[in-house]
């Protein structure tokens, strides 16, 4: 159980920095979940945690201590890592085992830690088996075992479903929330998938380039991006951006136009707030290009006049307006959200 | 497995007996020595030469043994077996140290030591023969087992292919180990060595018959007959001027200078594959 706090946070590579002020306060048994695209500099940040990677400037607290120059171990911290990183010479057992086994704690003692996490993780049939006698769903749960055994201050998550297919991630995801939620360890968790990120969070930091874009709840982030970037990363179909000007011009010039604040440079909606009209009524126009019935969704992909090609989201049962080469699209005025030329929300 | 090259009739003939031809003419001359260390010197010297083994297997191989020509064998036998353990060992020990300081620290010079070592590869021991002998007898190791063993025991080839292994240990494990608290020993020894058994027994076998098969150092080194190896010894066996060559003692000597590596191959074979099958990174 633990806060963690960053302040202004920093790291560079020789003369590139990779991570340029990142501040926050986690409180203590928060999930926090890091996303962002590949190289946004999220791993670093959880490594930085981790004590695998070296701080350049600004501080990392874990409970008022800074930790900075600690070695991992001092840091009271487990992690669980992308490829599981078990060691293949040892039982399941003994990987968990094994930090205890360094720490000096009594035999019997870790027996009964490992017992109660094997139970907890349904591992107790492998104990005895070798990581690679094990499913990759497995060798996750060893990998969690091994961080839980541990009863460490904080959870180090490095993008650990990412090498389990689709299904198994949804089943793990799961574990892993509900988990968290009954032990109540302070989480970090990294994964480039937004999915992940919005069902396990209690709050999201989203990254991008090295720069933390938005840090807030999962609904805050989804309903209010703070900038075009993060409009686009969550949510999934992406947001649709177009530029005022064109809403301007449209035929509901008179209820949009004003809706737009002054400096507003982009306007984003999501396309499942967007909606077939009349042409009357319409927004935008264009030609309808294709259409994904995905069961429970409909997602209708509309090329505007001027090239562009924004998204509609119906809902599975309704079908989109198949055979009508002309669409026209609107959307009620508070579902727009607006960005500034600096690509922040304007509000 | 089956089926992918299926050969039938003639084709199946045709592989076997070009295998049988090919094991028969590799053993055929060992089956030779072992008839010439099982008759008597004379049958051996009037031709032509027997083709089946003769009654005097025992009292051959017991001559060789417990008096040998010039030195007992058995103990040319110890001495080439503590050479070939020690050199085999030795270098195991330090190339899978230098390997890792190389793969996991960052020293100053850290690369100049690495090709330093590597430049070592083309420095056989017969090109630094007369050197090493000078600094070996400056330590006054003639006709001692430091001597036989000491100059031959760095090895680049060794650290080289430890260092090549380490490289594929993916960064993650040693990552875990650092958070899980292990130190660079304890990483060493739970987790390295462990998984370097399959590389250690396969270095095990090349190294032990590169040891045990040494002819010209133990020849220089050891003047003493009670320090000579077996290798060396089988050449010294041979007659000078007239004596008679006593050719059932040095056939039975060879064959039992055979036995060693012959053990060893056999015995770290399975240890080997089962390594193979084993391991997983």
């Amino acid at each position: 159980m633990a806060q963690i706090a960053f302040s202004n946070l920093r790291k560079s590579y020789g003369k590139t920095e990779v991570i340029h002020g990142v501040d926050t306060h986690i409180e203590d048994g928060e999930l926090i979940v890091i996303v962002g695209p590949s190289g946004c500099g999220k791993s670093t940040l959880l490594r930085m945690v981790a004590g695998l990677e070296t701080v350049t400037s600004g501080e990392i607290r874990i409970d008022d201590r800074v930790v900075n120059k600690l070695e991992p171990r001092e840091r009271d911290i487990a992690m669980v890592f992308q490829n599981y990183a078990l060691y293949p010479h040892m039982s399941v057992f003994d990987n968990m085992a094994y930090g205890l086994k360094i720490a000096k704690v009594p035999q019997a003692e870790i027996r009964e830690r490992v017992a109660v996490a094997a139970k907890m993780l349904e591992l107790e049939p492998f104990l005895e088996r070798k990581p690679r006698q094990l499913s990759g769903g497995q060798r996750q749960r060893v990998a969690m075992g091994r961080a839980i055994v541990r009863k460490p201050a904080v959870f180090l998550f490095d993008e650990p479903l990412s090498n389990l297919d689709a299904k198994l991630r949804v089943q793990m995801r799961v574990e892993i929330k509900t988990l968290q939620r009954r032990l109540g360890v302070t989480s970090l968790y990294v994964t480039h998938d937004q999915v992940e990120a919005m069902t396990l969070a209690d709050r999201i930091i989203v990254m991008n380039g090295g720069v933390a874009e938005q840090i807030g709840t999962p609904l805050a982030v989804y309903e209010k991006p703070a900038t075009t970037f993060v409009g686009g990363f969550i949510g999934s179909p992406p947001m649709n951006f177009l530029s005022v000007e064109r809403l301007q011009g449209s035929g509901l010039a008179a209820s949009f136009g004003e809706a737009a604040p002054a400096l507003a440079k982009t306007v984003g909606v999501r396309p499942e707030h967007l909606s077939f009209c009349g042409e009357g009524q319409a927004a935008w126009s264009g030609e309808l290009v294709i259409v994904e019935a995905l069961g429970a969704e409909t997602l209708a992909h509309v090329r505007l006049d001027d090239g562009e090609v924004i998204i509609v989201r119906l809902d599975g049962g309704r079908t989109a307006p198949v055979g009508e080469s002309r669409v026209h699209v609107t959307c009620e005025a508070d579902k727009l959200h607006f960005f500034g030329a600096d690509e922040k929300r304007i509000d | 497995m089956s089926g992918m090259v299926e050969k039938r009739g003639i084709g199946t003939w045709l592989t076997h007996m070009s295998l049988i031809a090919g094991i028969a003419a590799i053993c055929f001359p060992i089956y030779l020595a072992f008839v010439a260390s099982t008759v008597t010197q004379q049958e051996i010297a009037r031709p032509p030469m027997p083709l089946l083994p003769g009654p005097h297997f025992l009292e051959n191989y017991g001559t060789a043994l417990s008096q040998g020509i010039n030195s007992p064998v058995w103990l040319m036998l110890m001495n080439s077996s503590v050479m070939a353990l020690g050199i085999a060992i030795g270098k195991i020990a330090i190339s899978i140290l230098s390997a890792y300081a190389i793969v996991y620290f960052r020293f100053p010079f850290r690369m100049v030591f690495f090709w330093l070592i590597f430049l070592t590869l083309m420095l056989p021991v017969e090109v630094r023969i007369v050197p090493t002998y000078e600094v070996a007898a400056g330590f006054g190791m003639l006709n001692s087992y430091s001597g036989l063993i000491l100059p031959l025991i760095a090895s680049a080839t060794a650290t080289f292919l430890f260092r090549q292994f380490f490289l594929t240990v993916p960064d993650e494990l040693i990552e875990a180990a650092r958070v899980d608290g292990a130190g660079p020993i304890r990483f060493f020894v739970d987790i390295l060595l462990p998984m370097s058994r399959t590389n250690i027994a396969a270095l095990f076998v090349i190294l032990f018959i590169y040891g045990w098969n040494q002819y010209l150092w133990p020849l220089l080194i050891t003047t003493k007959p009670e320090m000579n190896t077996i290798v060396m010894g089988i050449k010294q066996m041979f007659p000078s001027g007239d004596d008679v060559a006593e050719w059932p003692v040095i056939m039975a000597t060879a064959l039992m200078a055979m036995l060693p590596p012959v053990a060893v191959v056999v015995f770290m074979q399975g240890l080997f594959v089962k390594g193979l099958v084993d391991t997983e990174k």
